[in-house]
């Protein structure tokens, strides 16, 4: 009679002692307890609204904004509905975050590789450059290049070139070309350029492979993609206007404007991550085994080969997942924006906010687009992680 | 600074709406958690030359601030048991639904939207304010409807980003908005000429415009686009808050139609020898029981008259022509003077 409960007991102590059964039922625990805590909240803030009287839910999206915005990538009036206004501001987010990424990748490869030079002058330019930068609060580098650009010249002085762009303190104000239908016929030219040169990569890559001989795929990856479209103008001619821009009584009027808020931001966000970047890139280049570099010496390679060919190829493993970081980042900071008032998400929501009183709904909006801009930014960069790595095993 | 104030905001919002409930807020309590606190948490503007500013000893001062300073006399007895909270356009309405503050004294336009749909209640009108443009007189020009094509600052979060949208629409002209979260940054961008006029309501443009170096190389355009009913907001849903707020305003603009002033309150309280005119005595309380009504003593609209003086004094001290905004009393005068300002009888 002992003998089964004894082993019952043994057995509740096997459970207990099982990593495995004991892992699953804290995991069980866990997610259970997260539920009820997020049910908590949810029910408890559904509750307090009701109390406070306050209506809830994203109906309000198709109301009419009736404010205007200054810088609009698509169209939009005072009239268009709330939901649209979200849609432009999350717009110049992407605007300034894709610009900001592009130069500040720029910048940060630059000057990690000025850092390593040898020349004691440019590797110290490149030092004070980054400990300049990346020990001064984003804020205030905003608010310093914002009053930078606000003391350029009035509307009325504007540092003009070749009067047809102009240079003041309410922005850039350039000619904005405006496309003819024959236009169609260059861009599918462009278009047939850029898918020609990817096949010709290909073919360039596979017959190196094999052969091991080389084809120039750089220029002709220029002739493709811009030399096809330009010898067409000699025939159609160039089916593009221009709106110059002209001085009226308060502005310029026509063309299109890049507004002091735009480039403040995003020569801050630039500098400021691309000290960072450099670092990234430093610490990449380092990475890579000095018999490498020695090897591809000995074996003769140039050294403009040996960088493209040895060194990048090894640094960009080290370096992509922090690049990653820097450029979520660079994302988010973006909405430091409310302050100069450059209109991106965050400034345009609480605009929403304070005339529609939705504060929940609005915040949640923010949460949602900054949430999915940074899985896509992941998603992408650890896709070509995955490629860069693969490099390494073939 | 801004940023943080923001982000500490949003998440004071979001924590505000799902935090509390677990103990529960009470309907009608306001006036016990005032007395229990033994504070009026008063929310003001970040400052705005004489409506909430702070003066050399670092004290806040205006008309704002006075309205607040009575209350709190109403209601404590003591004018300076006040927690002052400073809120921009954005941020005042979530601080209140929220609780953060009780009473909030911040230039804040009376409209529709904002009494029906944000859980909010408006308790009355201290200032009948209207929204305008101030521009340099060098622009040359003269009226509003010049400023086709013109760049305009704009302070966000307020109506004024609504009213400039719908004028610049019915008048079929095109302008840049350059909207800016602080009155300071507003102000900052328009004397760097980043836009040509700043707009806002105008006694906030003569405010702004008695801050810089050269007032008079700036003039205010004589448009007034708008309506801006400026008042005291209470949550929606405590009658008795609302009551107390909204007669301790009228009690202010009673008290100067009645000649009760900081200078002879104490006399004509007195019961024997006051006044003897049977509508100041149920003011001040020496007969009847309004401030019992109220569930305040019965001198509460004596003490807040003692404290800060009547509508009249109230807007001489910080707004009128002899302080650095210059301000005329407008439509802010008494309805028998001329104005619209007209309080209900205290009967």
């Amino acid at each position: 009679m002992a003998a089964p409960s004894s082993t019952r007991i043994e057995q509740l102590g096997y459970l207990w002692t099982d990593e495995r059964l004991r892992g699953i039922a804290f995991q069980v625990l866990a997610v259970a307890g997260l539920a009820l805590f997020f049910a908590f909240i949810i029910w408890n803030t559904a509750a307090n609204l009701k109390h406070a009287g306050l209506a809830s839910g994203y109906g309000f999206l198709l109301d009419p904004a009736s404010f205007d915005i200054n810088q609009r990538l698509i169209d939009y009036t005072s009239t268009s509905s709330y939901g649209r206004a979200f849609l432009v501001g999350g717009l110049n987010t992407v605007l300034v975050a894709a610009l900001g990424i592009a130069a500040a990748t720029f910048i940060g490869f630059v000057v990690g590789l000025m850092r390593l030079s040898t020349n004691f002058l440019v590797s110290r330019i490149a030092t004070v450059y980054v400990e300049l930068t990346r020990n001064v609060p984003l804020l205030l580098q905003i608010i310093f290049w914002w009053v930078v650009i606000l003391a350029l010249p009035r509307v009325r002085d504007s540092i003009s070139v070749a009067d047809v762009v102009f240079l003041n303190n309410r922005g850039i104000r350039m000619p904005q070309p405006i496309f003819e239908d024959a236009f169609q016929f260059i861009l599918a030219l462009f278009v047939a350029g850029c898918i020609g040169t990817f096949v010709l990569a290909r073919w360039a890559r596979k017959r190196h492979d094999l052969t091991g001989r080389t084809f120039p795929v750089g220029w002709s990856a220029i002739g493709l993609i811009f030399g096809l479209p330009a010898l067409s103008t000699l025939f159609v001619g160039l089916p593009v206007d221009l709106d110059i821009p002209l001085l009226g009584r308060f502005n310029f009027e026509g063309g299109f404007n890049v507004t002091p808020e735009l480039i403040a931001l995003w020569l801050a966000l630039s500098l400021y991550t691309g000290a960072f970047i450099s670092e990234v890139v430093r610490s990449g280049i380092l990475a890579v085994d000095k018999g490498q570099i020695e090897a591809a010496r000995a074996v003769g390679l140039p050294p403009g080969l040996r960088t493209r060919k040895i060194i990048l190829p090894q640094a960009l493993r080290v370096i992509i997942p922090p690049l990653t970081n820097q450029y979520l980042n660079l994302t988010k900071n973006s909405s430091l924006a409310v302050v100069i008032g450059y209109q991106d998400i965050v400034s345009i929501g609480e605009t929403v906010l304070n005339q529609s009183g939705q504060a929940l709904e609005v915040i949640s909006i923010y949460m949602a687009f900054y949430l999915t801009l940074s899985l896509l930014t992941s998603v992408l960069m650890n896709w070509y992680n995955k490629r860069t790595a693969l490099v390494r095993e073939r | 600074m801004i940023a943080t104030t923001r982000r500490v905001l949003s998440c004071a919002v979001l924590a505000a709406f799902a935090l509390p409930g677990i103990v529960g807020s009470a309907h009608g309590a306001t006036l016990d958690d005032v007395r229990a606190a033994d504070e009026l948490k008063c929310g003001i503007n970040t400052g705005l030359a004489g409506f909430a500013n702070t003066d050399d000893a670092g004290n806040w001062v205006g008309f704002d601030v006075d309205y607040c300073k009575a209350l709190a006399a109403a209601v404590l007895g003591d004018a300076s048991k006040i927690q002052y909270v400073s809120l921009t356009g954005k941020n005042r309405f979530p601080a209140l639904q929220a609780g953060e503050i009780e009473v909030l004294a911040r230039n804040t336009t009376w409209t529709f939207s904002r009494d029906v749909d944000l859980g909010l209640t408006f308790v009355g009108v201290n200032y009948y304010d209207g929204q305008g443009f101030l521009g340099p007189k060098s622009l040359g020009v003269s009226s509003a409807t010049e400023l086709d094509g013109a760049s305009v600052c704009i302070q966000t979060g307020t109506t004024t980003e609504l009213n400039l949208a719908d004028f610049f629409r019915t008048h079929n002209m095109a302008y840049e908005p350059v909207p800016i979260e602080t009155n300071s940054e507003a102000r900052a961008a328009y004397e760097a000429d980043r836009c040509d006029v700043y707009t806002s309501d105008a006694s906030g443009l003569a405010a702004t415009k008695a801050t810089f170096d050269n007032p008079d190389d700036h003039m205010v355009l004589p448009e007034i686009i708008s309506k801006e009913p400026l008042g005291p907001v209470v949550r929606q849903g405590d009658d008795q808050w609302a009551d107390i707020t909204r007669w301790v305003l009228n009690a202010l603009i009673s008290a100067e139609e009645l000649g009760v002033t900081q200078a002879n309150v104490e006399a004509l309280a007195q019961k024997d020898g006051g006044s003897d005119n049977p509508e100041v005595q149920r003011l001040l309380g020496s007969e009847g029981s309004m401030g019992a009504m109220l569930g305040l003593d019965a001198d509460w609209a004596a003490r807040a008259i003692m404290a800060v003086g009547n509508y009249s004094e109230i807007f001489e001290r910080h707004l009128g022509p002899d302080t650095r905004l210059g301000l005329e009393r407008g439509l802010n005068a008494l309805y028998s003077a001329g104005g619209i300002l007209y309080s209900p009888p205290f009967r």
